[in-house]
């Protein structure tokens, strides 16, 4: 399968979301070693995704937050809840997630370490966008359920996720995981 | 901020947001907004992109979180909070547009024809992005300006798919149109985003290709 220019254009968006066929994908890497102009292309889409899915692109207003805090206060009836309950129920809430804080941290510590499939991605394919979060440790496609805090995150191609030490998602990642696990190019 | 990262990206901090609406929806309103707060940049942020005017997005955001107060025994466990968020402020600043027609010149993009091919105008090289580029206030305000240089229909594709991480289908759903057309209008709007930032950004600029319509917006 060969394909010409204005066919790697009308799919790069794709291509990027790994949303193309295996055959294609395979078409698009051996003409963007050969075109330089569409190479230039690609990087320039890469570039625009991950500029616009940083965190740091929004700018809010100064004094937005009071603003809308008081806006809420305004308009929200608050609770009848006396004093003493309201602090019973937040120091109850603070304990209960104080302590799975603790769990997490002693009996389930980096729970993803233990997996195989934690294994740097070599299934995954490098020039896909993926989504990382700042404090995270694993690697999702956009839009993946299981992005623990979607209020920060980056986008960046896999290679970076992976040259920075996140491992891909077992849940949207599982096809390449999978593809990995059966690739004869590993140790046995 | 590190620390906001860190508590926001535990299981406590999942854990927590579904005790608060529990708590919430049992008449703690109060907590409302600690409930919002990590995704209020977000709701602005949404709102501007389909606004394009920062009294108008900041109107429209406060109007979107109240409500999603008031309607917040209408949220569904199986969702996730936030993406449920981001489509009630879509749709309340879809709907300030409409009623305020802020913009009543729409963008040249909105007029060329959605469903034809889009070439890329300009070839610049554009490698690399040094990691301290969005510390510099000049570099995101071309940015806004660029995202605001679309057309409403690239513009709110873009916004919730590639800005607010809504997969495809969120992204189709909020809008009510197809999958096939997010992607399409996807397409559209990273091509356009890379012409119009790729010569200033790129740091060559190109002399022999033209932006659309022969404008740059810097």
């Amino acid at each position: 399968m060969v394909v010409n220019c204005e066919q790697v254009w009308q799919e790069i968006s794709n291509y990027l979301e790994d949303d193309v066929d295996p055959n294609l994908r395979i078409a698009m890497e051996a003409h963007f070693r050969e075109c330089e102009r569409c190479r230039s292309v690609l990087e320039g889409t890469r570039n625009v995704i991950q500029l616009y899915g940083d965190e740091r692109m929004i700018d809010v207003p100064l004094g937005f937050s009071h603003r809308l805090q008081r806006r809420l206060e305004e308009n929200i009836q608050p609770s009848r809840r006396s004093f003493l309950g309201w602090m019973v129920a937040a120091a109850a809430t603070v304990l209960v997630a104080g302590s799975f804080e603790l769990a997490r941290s002693s009996v389930f510590s980096r729970p993803e370490q233990r997996s195989e499939h934690a294994q740097p991605g070599i299934g995954v394919p490098p020039d896909m966008m993926v989504v990382v979060s700042s404090d995270g440790k694993i690697f999702h496609v956009s839009g993946c359920p299981f992005i623990h805090d979607k209020a920060h995150v980056r986008t960046i191609a896999a290679r970076e996720a992976l040259k920075e030490g996140y491992a891909p998602c077992t849940r949207c990642m599982k096809k390449y995981l999978l593809a990995e696990l059966n690739s004869p190019s590993l140790p046995a | 901020m590190a620390e906001e990262v860190t508590s926001l990206n535990s299981p406590a901090a999942r854990f927590n947001e579904e005790t608060l609406i529990r708590r919430i929806r049992e008449g703690e309103h109060e907590l409302f907004y600690e409930l919002i707060r990590p995704y209020e940049r977000r709701v602005y942020s949404a709102a501007l992109a389909i606004l394009r005017n920062e009294a108008d997005a900041e109107d429209a955001a406060q109007e979107a979180v109240l409500k999603a107060f008031k309607h917040i025994r209408q949220f569904r466990a199986e969702a996730r909070f936030s993406t449920w968020l981001i489509q009630i402020t879509v749709n309340e600043a879809r709907m300030w547009r409409r009623k305020a027609h802020a913009h009543p010149v729409e963008p040249i993009v909105d007029r060329e024809d959605a469903e034809g091919d889009y070439i890329p105008r300009d070839f610049a090289d554009w490698r690399e992005i040094p990691s301290e580029t969005l510390e510099r206030k000049e570099v995101r305000e071309k940015l806004a300006e660029a995202l605001e240089a679309l057309g409403n229909i690239y513009r709110e594709v873009f916004v919730l798919r590639d800005m607010q991480h809504l997969s495809i289908e969120e992204t189709a759903r909020t809008l009510g149109i197809s999958s096939a057309s997010v992607k399409t209008r996807l397409l559209r709007a990273r091509l356009m985003l890379r012409d119009l930032l790729a010569p200033g950004l790129g740091g060559t600029w190109s002399t022999k290709l033209h932006f659309a319509k022969g404008t740059k917006p810097w």
